[in-house]
Formats: C-alpha cells, structure tokens, sequence
C-alpha cells in the first residue's frame, strides 16, 4: 500500500513557497555539518595523535575474545570466605568514608553557603576549597593515602572521606542556599539567637534532601571503594586486579558478578530508605 | 491581661502539652535509635576497615608533612628559575594531558554515538519490541555499575598497554550511563509529534528521526557534555593502570615518591579539571536557554 502523492506538492514547490522556512532548514543544515566535519575532524586528529593503529584494535578483539571465553564457566578459586571478608571490606570503606566525609563536610557548608556564610571571603575561600578537593580523583586521593598510612582499607576509608568531603560540601552548601528563609525570620522574631534558628529553622527544612544525598552518595561510594583496592587501598578491587595480572580470568567474572550483586542489592536498599526518609518528612 | 490565645481550660491545655511532649518524645526516641544503629555500623565498619586510629594520630604528622613536602620551594628572587624547575618535565606533561582529553573526547564520542543508537530501544514510549527494550536495557546497566577503570584493566590485558584500553574502558562506561540518561529524556518528550508522524505511516526510523530526535537532541547534548566532564576526571586515573593519559606519571611519581612532581602533575590535573567544568557548564546553561525557547 503506497501513499497517494499525487496531491501533494512536491518538496521543491513547498519550499518555494515557504522561503523564510527554506532557509532556516538551509541554516541548520549547514551548522549540522560544520558540527559534523568539526567532530569528525578531531576524531581524526585524536586517531593520529594517540598513535592508535587499526591492526591493535583488530589483534586486541582477538584476544579480548579469549579472555571472554576463559571467564565462563565463572569460578570462586576456592577462596570464596576472602572475597566475602573482602567484599565486607569495601562495605566498611564505602560506610565509614561517607560517614566521615558527611560528618566533615556538614559544618564547613554552612561557611560555603550565600545566606549562612559569615563573609564574602570565606564564602569564597570554601567554594574553591571544595572544587579543589572534587578536582582530584578518589583513586589519586588513594594512592596519596596509601603512601601516608600505608596499603589496607584504612587508606581507603581516608580517601573517600577526603574526596567526598568535597562533593558534600558542596551539595549541602547548595541545598542551604535553596532554604526558605521565612521559618528563620520566625525564630529570629521570637528572640531566638542565630544559632536557635539554624537548628529550628534551618536544619528541618534541610536535613531530609542532605540524608537523601547521603544515600546516594553511599552507593556511589560502594562502587568507588570496589576499585581503589587496585592502588592497595583495601577491598574487593585488590583481589580483582590481583586475578587480572595472574590471568584467572574465571575468578575475575566470579568477582565481577559478586560486585554487580552486591551494588544491586545496596541500591535496593537505600532506594527503600531514601523513600522512608523523604516520605515521612513530607 | 491573658491573650486570647491562651484562654483555654487548664486541662485542655494540659492535655495539647501531653501530646506535644509525646511527640516530641517519640521522634527523639527515633533520632537515638538511629544514632545507635549508626554507631553499631560504624563499629563494625571500623573493625573491617582496619581503622586504627591510634596510629593515624601517631602518624598525622605524616599526612601533614606530606603536603609539605610536595610543595616546591619558589623563591620571590629566583621565581622563573624555580618554576621551570617545578616544571622540568613541562612539554612532557602537556602532550600526556592532552592525550587524556582527547581519550575523553573519544570515549565520550563512542559513548555518545551508542547511547544514540540504543536509547531510541530502551525507552518505553518508542521502543519497537519488549524483549528487545529488556535486553539492551541490561547491557546499558552492566556497562554502568561495572566500574571504568575494571574495564580498562581487562582491555589492558586484552589489547596492551597503551591509550586504545583507556578509551575503550570509558566508552563503554559513558555508553551505559548515557544510555540510562538518554533512555529518561526520550520518555519525557511530547508524544504529538510520535503520532503524527506515525499517522502518515513513517516507520520506526522515520519516527524517530522526524518526531523524536528534534525534541531531544539539546537535551542529548547537554548529558554529553556532562559526560565528558566526568570522563576527562577519570581520564586522569586510567593511567594508573597502563591504559594512557597523565594518569601513568602521577603514578610514578607518587608512587617512587618524586614530590614535587606530584604537586606539579596535580595541579595541572585541576586546572584542567576545573576550566573544563566551567566551559561544559557555560555550553550547558546555553543549551538549557535553548531548550526552554523552543
């Protein structure tokens, strides 16, 4: 079944008789392809720049193939009681890292936030602190930390506390600076002190959106403590890099599968509490 | 003078109070549970994660010094003698942080163009067959909650050391977030034009390109651009495991101890990082006003 187009006028025609219409669809046309030959282009320069050859990608498929095959049937090594005390592990790091990070970031964002900072200049010296903490990966912060108090978990734990300091510091300033001011006015015109109207006022209106962050974050942060163990900072990446160097590859799909699991079932869970949590406060 | 406010009988008042102090009560039993679930938690934690607090205060100093000690000596006198020793390795590091943007720029572009040609799949509103929208839904989630720098340690191994493993690592981890991302956008257009051009018979292609594409391509954009900022942070970690970038001398150096390299190479890191975050941000809030006039 074909359309009738016998009716229709034909493309050249419509566009004749819409010209202001033509030549936007012209416009955009070409900026389409400036954009195009732009991508492509530094797609090109990227290519010769890197010294990426075809024949790598070809002979890398290859092996990469192997590598696939030999990760089925997936097998424990029979050391499944390490992997489970080192997945524990990166449960330990992901709470206590968020914990410590929360715990730090929390009074340095009222400094980082518009209508609770002291000053201009401090407002301004904790932002840039904040965005420097964030412009450093947490597996650099890691390998900082292992050299500091050395390989295991506890470096691990220091690195996302640091690192997420950062990111929560800046999240809760933000939310502080969306607060309503009315219920602090209300305080303050009762006689309260400044300090009556943060608890009273403020921290109601923002503690449910930070506990929230904080769920969010804890998740992210299980899948961040999963791979600094590839630079000794404790948890299941230890043993993951390890099995990659040693090409088990069998135990490596073992672990790939433990950490899917495992994230799946703490986005579950903090999915479940972040609902309590917002729905109870409203 | 009593204030009408307060007028009521005494037991009644009594009774508000009661409830009130019930109330109250209730929520502060609540609030030192979950404080002492907490603290249980973080006990455990602790023993699982090693924590030693003892020697971390011993060693503060360490952490401390640490810092201090990656710092270079600049000198007012001989300040340009004195940064070009902190950056004697200059051009070097530059080639290799460019080498980390444009293993960025291509994984996101691999990324992007997957997304791309999946979301359209995934989403609810346009996808031509369930099985399918199930399938690739769960490919874009195990490229997502499998961690970048894993993949790029099995594509070290399969493919050598060496940028291709990198960008390849953060392609597909960019592939499984955008798709999720790019998946949520095509669900919230406006269904109209979907029907409209259905209506004369187009298919799944036609739909998408002449109804679909022009509603979300600025929002596509913008994740993109999102996309790439993130990818140029972890750009700079795939080194550390041989997969290219700026990555591989911030590992050396830290590693052997070289200090002032290490604050030389990070520093180089941030500003990147951050001027990076700055013009994606100008481009998105363009692109966010464009939206928002359409």
């Amino acid at each position: 079944m074909t359309p009738n187009r016998t009716f229709l006028p034909s493309t050249p025609e419509v566009l004749a008789r819409y010209p202001a219409l033509a030549a936007a669809a012209r416009r955009n046309q070409v900026w389409a392809a400036a954009w195009l030959i732009a991508a492509l282009a530094l797609t090109v320069f990227s290519f010769w720049s890197l010294g990426i050859a075809f024949g790598q990608i070809r002979s890398g498929l290859s092996q990469l193939g192997w590598l696939v095959a030999q990760m089925f049937p997936p097998s424990t090594g029979s050391h499944f009681p390490l992997l489970l005390h080192a997945m524990g592990e990166t449960l330990a790091i992901a709470f206590l890292g968020t914990l410590i990070a929360a715990t730090m970031a929390f009074p340095v964002s009222f400094l980082a936030a518009r209508n609770t900072t002291p000053g201009t200049v401090i407002h301004f010296l904790a932002r840039r602190c904040f965005d420097t903490i964030r412009g450093v990966d947490v597996l650099i912060w890691a390998l900082v930390f292992v050299g500091v108090v050395g390989l295991g978990p506890f470096a691990g734990i220091l690195a996302i506390a640091v690192s997420d300091a950062g990111t929560f510091g800046k999240l809760f300033s933000e939310t502080l600076e969306t607060t309503d001011r009315k219920p602090i006015d209300g305080v303050l015109s009762t006689g309260g002190s400044q300090l009556l109207a943060i608890r009273f006022a403020l921290i109601p209106q923002v503690l449910p959106v930070m506990l929230s962050q904080l769920l969010y974050y804890f998740e992210s942060n299980v899948r961040n403590a999963t791979i600094i163990g590839i630079v000794g900072a404790g948890g299941i990446g230890l043993q993951l890099s390890e099995q990659i160097r040693t090409y088990d590859f069998d135990q490596v799909a073992f672990v790939i599968i433990m950490i899917l699991v495992t994230v799946a079932a703490i986005d579950w869970v903090c999915g479940k509490l972040r609902f309590h949590v917002i729905g109870r406060s409203t | 003078m009593v204030s009408g406010l307060l007028s009521l009988p005494q037991e009644r008042v009594d009774q508000l109070l009661a409830t009130y102090a019930r109330a109250v009560a209730r929520r502060r039993r609540q609030f030192y549970l979950v404080l002492a679930v907490l603290a249980l938690l973080a006990t455990v934690a602790g023993r699982y994660g090693e924590v030693d607090l003892a020697y971390l205060l011993q060693h503060f100093s360490n952490f401390t010094s640490y810092f201090g000690r990656i710092l270079p000596t600049l000198t007012f006198t001989h300040f340009a003698a004195d940064m070009a020793d902190w950056y004697w390795n200059l051009s070097g590091w530059l080639k290799l942080l460019v080498d980390t943007i444009l293993i960025a720029y291509l994984g996101t572009l691999i990324g992007t163009l997957g997304a791309f040609a999946t979301a359209f799949l995934t989403a609810q509103n346009t996808a031509p067959n369930p099985y399918l929208l199930f399938a690739v839904k769960r490919f874009h989630e195990f490229c997502r909650t499998v961690p970048d720098i894993v993949f790029a340690l099995l594509f070290v191994a399969a493919f050598g050391l060496g940028p291709l493993p990198g960008i390849l690592a953060i392609g597909i981890h960019s592939l499984g977030t955008l798709g999720k991302l790019f998946t949520e956008v095509v669900e919230n257009i406006d269904m109209k034009p979907v029907e409209g051009v259905r209506s004369t018979g187009g298919n799944f292609v036609e739909t998408v390109r002449f109804a679909v594409v022009p509603q979300v391509l600025a929002n596509f954009a913008s994740y993109a651009l999102l996309r790439f900022e993130i990818n140029v942070r972890s750009g700079t970690v795939i080194g550390f495991v041989g997969a290219g970038g700026i990555g591989q001398d911030l590992f050396v150096a830290i590693r052997k101890f070289y200090y002032t390299d290490v604050s030389a190479i990070l520093l180089m890191i941030i500003v990147t990082v951050v001027l990076f975050d700055l013009i994606s941000e100008r481009i998105r809030h363009h692109l966010a006003r464009l939206e928002s006039d359409r």
